[in-house]
C-alpha cells in the first residue's frame, strides 16, 4: 500500500468504488440490446426499478441516515404527509410538494427539538 | 408515436437536455444531495478532488456515501465493493429501461456508454418525462444533456460542501437530506400511468422498510424483484380482464 502513497485512495476508488457500480450499467446495456421500446421485458424493468426508487424512499424516511436520524419518526412521516398534500393540491407539482415537505421537515425540528 | 412537443434550440438534442435540465426541480434535489456528499468526503479526510472525482465516475449518491464513509472507517475493500455493488442494482433495470427509449436502428453499443453512464435515479426520472416528446434521433443527445447538467450541478454542489462543511447548521443538512426521497415520492406518483407503476409504487414503499425491519438481508433486491414482478403481473391481469 505504501509503494502507491498518495494514490492509494484514487486505486480504492476505482476498484471498489467505480467498477462495482458501473458493472450495472454495463450489464444494462447488454441486456437492453435488441429490446425495442414496446417490449414486455421494459415494463418489467420499469416496474422493478420503480419498487426499488419507492423503497428507497421508504427506507430513507423510517431509517433516516445521518443528520435525519435526529429527527423523530412521527415528524419525517408528518412531514411526508404535509408534502404529499401539497403536491396533490398544486396539482401534482413537484416543486410545490418537495419545498412543503423539507419546510415542514424543518419547522417540525424547530418545534420538536428534533 | 406521440407529437413531439419539446423544441430544441438550434435543432441540438444535447442542448435541449442542458435546458431541460436546468429547469428541472432535480437541480435542486441534486445541489442539496451532494452538498452533503461533499460534506462526507471532507469531514472523514479525503482531498477535494478525491471527493469530486466520486461524484463523476461513481455518479451515484447512496453507492458515495457508502465508499466514503466505509473507506474512511476502514473496512475491507472486498466488503465495500460488495457493498456499493448491491446498492448500485438498481441501476441495471433503470438502463434497461432507458436505453430501448432512445435508441434508433443505426445506434451502436458505444453510442450509449455515455447515457448509461449518465443514468442515475434523477436523470432516469427527468429522461422519462422528457424523452417521449423528443424526437427519436435526437434523443440520446437529450439525454446526454440532461445527465451532464445534473453531473455538472452535482459536480459543483460536492466541491461547495466539501468547503462548507463546517459551517452548515445541522438544521439546514437535515432539510437537504430530505430533498431525494420526497422528489422520488412525488416523481413517482406523477410519472405512474399504467397499472404496474402504481403497484410497483406501493409495493416498494411496503416492502422495503418492512424486509429492513425484520433484517431480512438485500432488502433492496428483493423488494425490486417482489415488486416488479408482482407488479408486472397485475398489469397483465389488468389488461386481460379489460
Amino acid at each position: 500500500m505504501n509503494a502507491l502513497g498518495e494514490w492509494a485512495p484514487y486505486a480504492m476508488l476505482i476498484l471498489v468504488g467505480f467498477l462495482p457500480n458501473e458493472v450495472w450499467r454495463m450489464l444494462g446495456i447488454v441486456l437492453a440490446r435488441g429490446l425495442d421500446e414496446d417490449s414486455q421485458v421494459i415494463v418489467l424493468a420499469r416496474a422493478t426499478a420503480t419498487a426499488i426508487l419507492t423503497g428507497v424512499v421508504g427506507k430513507l424516511v423510517i431509517f433516516a441516515p445521518g443528520a435525519l436520524a435526529g429527527v423523530s419518526l412521527s415528524v419525517r412521516l408528518g412531514a411526508t404527509a404535509l408534502g404529499m398534500v401539497a403536491f396533490v393540491m398544486a396539482r401534482r407539482s413537484v416543486l410545490a410538494g418537495v419545498v412543503a415537505a423539507t419546510l415542514a421537515l424543518m419547522a417540525g425540528m424547530l418545534v420538536f427539538g428534533g | 408515436m406521440s407529437t413531439p412537443s419539446i423544441a430544441l434550440p438550434h435543432g441540438s438534442g444535447f442542448l435541449g437536455g442542458l435546458r431541460g435540465g436546468v429547469t428541472s426541480i432535480y437541480m435542486v434535489v441534486v445541489v442539496g444531495s451532494y452538498i452533503s456528499i461533499g460534506a462526507l468526503g471532507h469531514d472523514l479526510g479525503f482531498p477535494l478532488f478525491w471527493t469530486m472525482l466520486t461524484t463523476l465516475l461513481v455518479w451515484a449518491a447512496p453507492a458515495q456515501v457508502i465508499l466514503i464513509s466505509a473507506l474512511g472507517a476502514g473496512a475491507a475493500p472486498l466488503e465495500i465493493a460488495l457493498a456499493v455493488g448491491l446498492s448500485s442494482m438498481r441501476l441495471l433495470p433503470m438502463v434497461v429501461a432507458l436505453l430501448p427509449l432512445v435508441r434508433t436502428p443505426k445506434t451502436r453499443t458505444h453510442d450509449v456508454l455515455v447515457t448509461a453512464h449518465f443514468t442515475s435515479i434523477s436523470m432516469w426520472i427527468e429522461a422519462l418525462r422528457f424523452l417521449p416528446r423528443v424526437p427519436r434521433e435526437s434523443r440520446i443527445g437529450f439525454a446526454n444533456g440532461l445527465g451532464a447538467c445534473l453531473m455538472a450541478a452535482a459536480t459543483a454542489a460536492t466541491i461547495a460542501g466539501y468547503h462548507l462543511a463546517q459551517t452548515l447548521p445541522g438544521l439546514l443538512v437535515a432539510g437537504l437530506l430530505f430533498l431525494s426521497p420526497m422528489s422520488f415520492l412525488m416523481s413517482a406518483v406523477r410519472n405512474a400511468h399504467f397499472t404496474a407503476d402504481w403497484v410497483a409504487l406501493v409495493a416498494g414503499l411496503v416492502l422495503a422498510p418492512l424486509l429492513a425491519w425484520y433484517g431480512v438481508g438485500l432488502d433492496l433486491m428483493w423488494t425490486g424483484i417482489i415488486g416488479g414482478v408482482v407488479a408486472y403481473a397485475a398489469q397483465r391481469l389488468h389488461e386481460a380482464f379489460r
